[in-house]
């Protein structure tokens, strides 16, 4: 018998390696006391006494674990030093952002963030915080890595004053949503967010999930996790089509929206239905002076992760997709540290020409954020 | 193809596990009772570390609202996106036609019958070989 016995692990790739930008990274708090240097005492004492309350029906917001650790976690993403995943910035370092070569990375916190909160003042000190701690916590320790303005959506008013505080500090790249919002995101209550993030010059980014306090289907309450993940891409359509048909993008001509996590494959169909419709009810929606196809393509960036995986795999079916969103438009997220990661090397179709996979992975995300 | 030792049998307890590295693979190595079995520690679908995945049972449902559960610790999840494989063929469960992560075959052997130079055994020892 011939026995031989292990050698060395193999050598990490060697750095020069094509630049990468990410939409999502989630980084998060070792602990809420994370928050309270950045909480007026009035509002930490508020959260310690009384919690957060949301516009749901779980106690905790969601119903958890979905099938992997704590808020669905890669396992492999807890840091050895004990914490979290996202909440140890050496050990994201090691695992993600140096492995990989990240050149930019946008963060999207989600919670505590006062999201959904109900109280609307405790809802904006508790965005205020988390954005300063994502100043202070990160980008001034990773300059690579850039915030998202995290807001009290569900008060448009106080979500523009925190937008205008934020206006021109590079620390910030985008303005926050989760998709589940109170009422459809185009209606006339939100519209002080867009007109902050116009006048700010941010682009809009709307993260999946959220706390409309409504069923996460418009048929009802799924029986099953994995419907609640399939589920993105119908409340997506619903959002951009009220955005569309309210004629958001029509008062806000600078408006920039990314989609985040909702996959894109429904896009095109969705646009094309909205082009059929709209052709045949103009004298309801006089406001709509042009077919929504073009405001979506003018106005609106998608984000890779999910990507929709045709089974077979047959490339051909996916790539056109792209095709018709615009090899302009797609940008590259991981969702790290979360279950469902896209690993950069591999998740963008090779079958893609040379120059569309590069902009897939940076150069649409430099161009919109004004990465230098 | 060569037998490769690659760890002690009683450094992995039953239910446990170990990455090792045969001539620059990695492979990850599960016990099961007195069973090794050995996969290359990439998903076949986007290359998460198997290593670090779950150990569960296989459920099956012969008719809706009935279900059975066997062979408890026998199938890997993967740790990010949930592809479930068979630690005894390496197939996906779902879809065992067309996808799997490559498997390996093991054996276990008593250290004194095999010439080992290198890795660190006594003679009694009873050590696990992955052929590659």
């Amino acid at each position: 018998m011939t026995v031989t016995t292990p050698g060395p692990a193999p050598a990490a790739p060697a750095a020069s390696r094509p630049a990468l930008c990410d939409i999502d990274i989630h980084p998060r708090l070792k602990s809420p006391a994370d928050l309270r240097p950045y909480l007026p005492q009035r509002w930490w004492d508020y959260w310690q006494s009384y919690g957060l309350r949301r516009r749901h029906g779980y106690v905790k917001g969601h119903p958890y674990p979905k099938a992997h650790p704590v808020d669905g976690m890669r396992r492999d993403a807890f840091p050895p030093g004990g914490g979290m995943p996202g909440s140890d910035l050496a050990f994201m370092r090691a695992q993600y952002l140096d492995r990989y070569g990240l050149t930019h990375g946008v963060m999207n916190v989600l919670s505590p963030t006062g999201a959904g909160e109900l109280n609307a003042e405790f809802s904006a000190a508790m965005a205020a915080a988390a954005n300063e701690w994502q100043k202070h916590a990160w980008v001034a320790q990773e300059p690579r890595l850039k915030a998202s303005v995290c807001v009290p959506y569900e008060a448009p008013e106080l979500a523009a004053a925190e937008i205008r505080r934020r206006a021109g500090d590079a620390d910030f790249v985008q303005v926050l949503l989760l998709s589940r919002t109170a009422e459809a995101l185009g209606r006339r209550r939100y519209w002080p967010i867009f007109e902050a993030a116009q006048d700010a010059d941010l682009p809009v980014g709307v993260h999946v999930f959220g706390y409309s306090g409504y069923a996460s289907t418009n048929t009802g309450w799924a029986s099953f996790y994995v419907e609640e993940m399939a589920e993105h891409g119908t409340s997506c359509s619903a959002l951009v089509t009220s955005l569309v048909f309210e004629g958001v993008f029509l008062r806000f001509p600078r408006l920039r929206l990314v989609l985040i996590e909702a996959g894109f494959a429904w896009l095109p169909p969705l646009a094309w239905r909205l082009d059929r419709i709209w052709a045949r009810h103009r004298d309801e929606l006089a406001h709509v002076t042009e077919p929504p196809s073009e405001t979506i393509r003018r106005h609106i960036w998608i984000t890779t992760q999910p990507m929709e995986e045709p089974d077979p795999p047959e490339p051909r079916h996916l790539t056109e997709v792209m095709e018709w969103i615009g090899p302009d438009r797609i940008m590259f997220a991981s969702d790290y540290p979360h279950w469902d990661f896209d690993d950069p090397d591999l998740v963008i179709p090779a079958t893609l020409d040379a120059a569309t996979r590069h902009a897939i992975r940076a150069g649409n995300a430099m161009a919109l954020y004004r990465f230098g | 193809m060569a037998k490769h030792v690659v760890a002690r049998v009683g450094e992995i307890p039953d239910g446990g596990r170990k990455l090792v590295v045969v001539k620059g693979r990695p492979i990850a190595l599960f016990r099961q009772g007195e069973e090794f079995f050995a996969i290359a520690n990439r998903c076949p679908h986007l290359g998460g570390p198997l290593i670090e995945g779950t150990r569960v049972a296989l459920v099956t449902s012969s008719c809706p609202g009935r279900y059975e559960t066997s062979r408890a610790g026998e199938i890997l999840r993967c740790p990010w996106h949930a592809w479930e494989f068979d630690l005894r063929t390496g197939r996906s469960v779902t879809d065992p036609a067309r996808f799997g992560a490559r498997r390996f075959p093991t054996e276990v052997a008593e250290a004194k019958a095999l010439s080992v130079e290198t890795f660190p055994v006594s003679v009694a020892d009873r050590v696990v070989l992955v052929e590659l």
